[in-house]
């Protein structure tokens, strides 16, 4: 299962940059459908289908916003090529060569971290919690709800269900605000 | 119905003999969300996608799109507010806690059960389904209004 992971997870990194070096916005929010989508089937493979479920309509309708947001919109990006050419010379872009450099240290520096992290764990998924222990053993007989997800986000956690839904109402405040303002002139 | 806007008339078709599908599959999510996977939040995203796809398939003109704009606006702050107000009995019970789930559990795996669950999941799917779909009008509205 981990090999499978982790083709997957080199398939959203490719997706990732291509999505940075994409001629027009339009192939761009495309192709960055595909860390999406790869995620769907990671959520589907470490045995959590709620949330294969929500991140895939999800991603669904961010795709169709997106696009009808930028459907008029899609300019030619800037280009900035490893090389300038001066006079018939070719150099090295030095300002490139930096971003690039920075890049690569810091994510190795972010790996070694992350192993640091990591390697003192149990096995991913068999590693249980005092408190969640108690939710999977008697969760369903406390919440009556045969889906310990859904009886975790509506009765042991519904205040942070009450904060998400808020969340949202928030966001659509805000789009409707921003939108408005531009619309009276 | 036989008008220019929208898309063709094979996206039409096919969106009308989905859309009804589409609202059903969402429902069936929403009220079975204490059962199957799923729930309140993928359920009402699958409704809002469906609206989505009548509003791309035929087209509208703006007037009609502001005032469904109205009504959905309303209807997410409708439905939020209901969560919180199904929330509020859990107070005056003893032991006296927010979210208390205070109705009775019933079995475990029968579709009236685990108490207040379906009806927070119901309110949450109405809720997310409104809000989404609120979003997409607004965005629609804007680029008509450019034009």
């Amino acid at each position: 299962m981990e090999y499978i992971i982790g083709v997957l997870l080199i398939l959203m990194i490719a997706g990732s940059i291509y999505t940075l070096h994409a001629g027009d916005l339009l192939s761009a929010i495309v192709s960055y459908g595909i860390v999406g989508f790869g995620l769907v089937i990671i959520f589907l493979f470490l045995k959590a289908p709620d949330l294969a479920i929500v991140q895939l309509v999800v991603e669904i309708i961010t795709l169709i916003i997106m696009i009808a947001v930028i459907r008029n919109s899609s300019k030619e990006d800037l280009q900035e090529s490893a090389t300038i050419k001066v006079e018939g010379v070719q150099y090295v872009n030095l300002k490139q060569l930096l971003y690039f450099s920075g890049a690569v240290v810091l994510a190795l520096g972010l790996m070694y971290y992350f192993y640091q992290s990591v390697s003192g764990l149990d096995v991913f998924g068999e590693h249980e919690m005092r408190m969640s222990q108690v939710y999977v053993e008697q969760g369903a007989e406390l919440t009556g709800s045969a889906n310990l997800v859904t009886g975790v986000l509506l009765d042991f956690r519904a205040y942070d269900t009450l904060g998400e839904a808020t969340i949202l109402i928030t966001a659509v405040v805000g789009i409707l605000t921003i939108l408005r303002i531009k619309g009276r002139k | 119905m036989q008008s220019d806007k929208g898309m063709t008339i094979i996206v039409k078709k096919m969106t009308q003999v989905l859309v009804g599908i589409i609202v059903l599959f969402g429902v069936y999510i929403i009220t079975y969300g204490h059962l199957t996977p799923g729930g309140g939040f993928a359920g009402g995203t699958i409704i809002a996608g469906a609206f989505i796809l009548l509003v791309l398939a035929y087209g509208d003109d703006i007037m009609h799109l502001r005032v469904t704009k109205e009504g959905s606006s309303k209807l997410e702050n409708l439905a939020i507010f209901m969560f919180l107000l199904f929330a509020i009995p859990g107070l005056f019970m003893i032991p006296s806690v927010f979210f208390r789930n205070y109705l009775p559990l019933g079995t475990v795996g029968e579709l009236l059960s685990a108490g207040v669950i379906p009806l927070f999941n119901i309110f949450i799917g109405i809720e997310v389904a409104a809000a989404l779909f609120t979003i997409f009008l607004a965005f629609v509205i804007l680029k008509e209004e450019d034009k």
